[in-house]
């Protein structure tokens, strides 16, 4: 399904991953997929409340990201944003305490599920405005490029987004000043209710940088490792200087645009037919079985993961509300 | 038929500038649209044309002659068949006077031809409608016995910049026309030179896209200045400014910090109507996690803009065109920084107290020496820093004189002066012998036309009638 854009040169097509590597991914994959499980429970409960925006389906995206991404590249999302903090390395315990409105939660509970970060993981939110994560993110990348650290910011936002004035604005400048940005285009095919044919009048996002002269490359945002080899690539090129690259990882979100849409406006029959053909955790399990891996092996990952998630719920639960001395810390600094 | 050829203005608030040279001499065919002449005002060298054709029979003012006044007649060109060294010279409007001291011109001033040059370019003489503003008294945080130095807002602002940026390398600036144009308002002269293209960055028209570059880029520990051309046009990046700046100390739990510096002209300029004449002091000083500083004087400014780049939040500077050209006395202290958060008391008196900051000191300050030739001693507070409110200062003044003005030259509702109001009714009530009154612009858009914009904005008069009112004296 490589659809080049500008420039860019061929992705393999869907290089194989290691054993290893294919646990890996399952691993994170299914931390993500049970997390966000989880907290959709405890949004039923009370627990979580608010904005509450699921990755459920997409997870494939920021896993295989990651897995190209080098210690110290910085990542930075939109409000849909727990797969890429447990994916970054935060303590799943921190996020669903955040998501609960504790003072254990990342942002001692003050910024709920739209709103982290985590300078140790170089995870720089969790930004609650549509398309506001593609120059925060460039800036990122301008900090690192004034540096010359050889980092590369990896910023993703939704094909939405990606019909946002701010980001073109954005692509304009990472190009002129050749930033080392790789702007990733989570296309879920709907912006809240709206398909993207609705939206957008060029639904190859991937074209949308070409008269910036931004290559762009479609890929299978459904196929963990077609995403880190196009991530790998991309960065490749991001790092050499020669400027940013935008990734479109087609992709599917399982659940309604947050908790409170029963997305009445696609139809059930479509969406079985995404997570019985495209999982992506499901096509990882496959490999793995056929590569010989046994069966019991997978549910004992899938165990460990409901246990780290079971056990951050539990946190997230006992743990307190923000003393009401905190309403007036971090203001200012 | 002999044409008079004029001193041009390049902009809407130019009233002055140098006929640098000339570039045809006397007895020269001239056509329309030949470069006859250069003029530099204290931002840009520009070129004049001519705009018929003939003999250019008489230049009335030499090459290198300061502060011609706008409309002063500069040559005389003849037309056909006219004899050119008949022609005697017009009577002069206005003289030019005598080359005084240089300015701050641009060392390599960018040259731009006239047309191009009318929308950035505003330099910095005020027009008419407002008096020059009175000696205003030295920052309390100076030493006594510094030795001060005359210096404009606009050198003041450029040395604020290039100092920290001495100091500190991860000190950047990023806007439009900063570098290689040299500043829309010159205010950026000569950091391209220090510095380089990598800590001054030219951007494209951009604002919204700019503004969240330059916060990504402060989360990630650089501490960037942003200048936006006129704060006018802030208002395409305000999300950034409120929603990313501003709150994400907030939002992360004291994790993100957003070192940032948004500065740039804020308010009315002069006959650039509604668009371009906006007062946002209020505006953003209702954001908690900004900082909002509006200075009224060089020395407020240098210190202030200084202590703004190493604060550690983001911080809205808000200028004053019309300010940018005003010398006053700065201190000659090798690292001058000045105290965010704290008033500075002007001008002591027993009265009335008035309050103001930026260019509205200038009513203030008028007021103030108008009142005292009636007997009237009033003690002028420049705020300085819009948020943090220093309220102690203010309350400290009031428990003094009973009385109060609040004048400022944004919009009366929800404005700086309704807060000062607000502030002083809750904690200097019992100190009130009459209800605070204010002064502010008028509640409409910035008219164009120069008697409406007059009557649009505070003025002196308004001030000591104010202050009247509240003595309760006609």
């Amino acid at each position: 399904m490589a659809n080049e854009g500008d420039g860019a040169s061929a992705v393999p097509s869907v290089p194989n991953f290691t054993r290893d590597e294919e646990l890996h991914a399952l691993r994170q994959m299914l931390l993500i997929r049970r997390f966000e499980e989880k907290a959709g429970q405890l949004y039923g409960m009370g627990v979580v409340a608010g904005f509450c925006h699921l990755y459920i389906g997409q997870e494939a995206v920021v896993v295989g990201a990651k897995m190209a991404a080098r210690e110290g590249d910085e990542f930075t999302t939109s409000y849909r944003d727990h797969g890429h903090m447990l994916a970054s390395g935060m303590d799943p315990r921190g996020v669903m305490a955040e998501l609960a409105g504790k003072r254990g939660g990342y942002s001692k509970g003050k910024g709920g599920s739209m709103h982290m970060f985590s300078r140790e993981k170089n995870f720089f939110g969790g930004h609650g405005i549509v398309g506001a994560p593609a120059p925060i993110g460039a800036g990122i990348a301008l900090a690192n490029a004034y540096r010359g650290d050889g980092k590369a910011s990896l910023t993703f936002f939704g094909e939405g987004a990606a019909n946002q004035g701010q980001v073109y604005e954005t692509f304009n400048m990472a190009a002129l000043w050749k930033l080392p940005v790789l702007f990733i285009v989570e296309n879920n095919h709907y912006a809240m209710g709206t398909s993207l044919t609705r939206a957008a009048a060029q639904t190859d996002f991937a074209m949308r940088g070409a008269a910036f002269g931004i290559p762009g490359h479609q890929v299978d945002g459904m196929d963990v490792r077609a995403v880190r080899a196009a991530t790998a690539e991309a960065l490749e090129w991001c790092r050499s200087g020669k400027g940013p690259y935008l990734l479109e990882a087609q992709t599917y979100r399982y659940r309604g645009h947050s908790m409170s849409d029963p997305a009445k406006y696609r139809s059930k029959e479509e969406v079985q037919k995404m997570r019985e053909e495209h999982d992506p955790i499901e096509q990882v399990r496959l490999r793995l079985l056929a590569d010989g891996v046994n069966e019991d092996e997978l549910k004992k990952i899938d165990a460990n993961v409901r246990k780290i998630v079971a056990d951050a719920a539990d946190f997230a639960m006992g743990d307190k509300e923000p003393d009401p001395s905190e309403l007036y810390t971090d203001v200012l600094a | 038929m002999t044409i008079n050829v004029l001193m041009p203005a390049l902009s809407p608030t130019m009233e002055q500038g140098k006929l640098a040279k000339w570039l045809k001499s006397e007895g020269d065919a001239v056509k329309a649209g030949d470069v006859i002449a250069e003029i530099e005002t204290d931002k840009a060298t520009m070129e004049v044309e001519a705009v018929d054709e003939g003999v250019l029979a008489r230049i009335l003012v030499p090459g290198g002659t300061e502060n011609v006044a706008v409309n002063t007649p500069i040559a005389v060109i003849a037309g056909e068949g006219e004899d050119a060294s008949a022609i005697e010279a017009p009577p002069a409007t206005k003289a030019p006077t005598p080359p005084s001291a240089p300015q701050d011109e641009a060392g390599e001033a960018p040259k731009a031809r006239r047309e191009a040059a009318i929308e950035a370019a505003a330099p910095a003489p005020k027009p008419a409608t407002v008096a020059a503003p009175p000696a205003v008294s030295a920052a309390p945080e100076v030493p006594a016995g510094t030795t001060m130095i005359p210096m404009t807002m606009r050198e003041a602002l450029r040395d604020a910049m290039a100092e920290e940026m001495r100091r500190d390398p991860s000190v950047f600036i990023m806007g439009e026309e900063v570098g290689e144009y040299q500043g829309a308002y010159k205010v950026t002269q000569g950091l391209l030179q220090e510095f380089g293209p990598m800590r001054v960055r030219d951007t494209p028209i951009t604002e919204y896209g700019f503004a969240g570059v330059g916060v990504g880029a402060a989360f990630a520990g650089l501490r960037p200045i942003v200048e936006f051309m006129t704060f006018n046009f802030s208002m395409q990046a305000i999300d950034h400014i409120v929603n990313s700046a501003a709150k994400t100390l907030y939002m992360s739990g004291g994790q993100i910090h957003c070192p940032i510096v948004f500065r740039g002209p804020n308010g009315a300029a002069a006959r650039v109507g509604a668009q371009h004449s906006q007062d946002y002091g209020a505006w953003y000083s209702q954001v908690p996690g900004l900082i909002v500083v509006s200075p009224s004087n060089a020395s407020d400014a240098k210190g202030l803009l200084k202590a703004a780049i190493r604060n550690d939040n983001p911080v809205v500077f808000l200028e004053n065109e019309i300010l940018y050209g005003k010398t006053s006395e700065v201190p000659a202290l090798e690292d001058f920084v000045l105290p965010i958060g704290k008033a500075r008391i002007a001008r002591p008196g027993t009265d009335v107290t008035l309050v103001s900051f930026s260019i509205g000191m200038t009513y203030a300050l008028g007021a103030a020496e108008a009142l005292a030739k009636d007997g009237i001693e009033a003690e002028v507070i420049d705020l300085r820093t819009l948020r943090p409110m220093d309220t102690q200062t203010l309350v400290e003044s009031v428990k003094k004189t009973g009385r109060c003005v609040a004048i400022e030259e944004g919009w009366p509702q929800c404005g700086i002066a309704s807060e000062v109001a607000a502030r002083l009714h809750q904690e200097a009530f019992d100190y009130l012998d009459a209800p605070i009154a204010r002064v502010t612009g008028k509640d409409v858009p910035m008219p164009y036309a120069a008697n409406l914009e007059k009557l649009a904005l505070p003025s002196v008069a308004e001030v000591v009638a104010a202050a009247k009112a509240v003595l309760y004296r006609a």
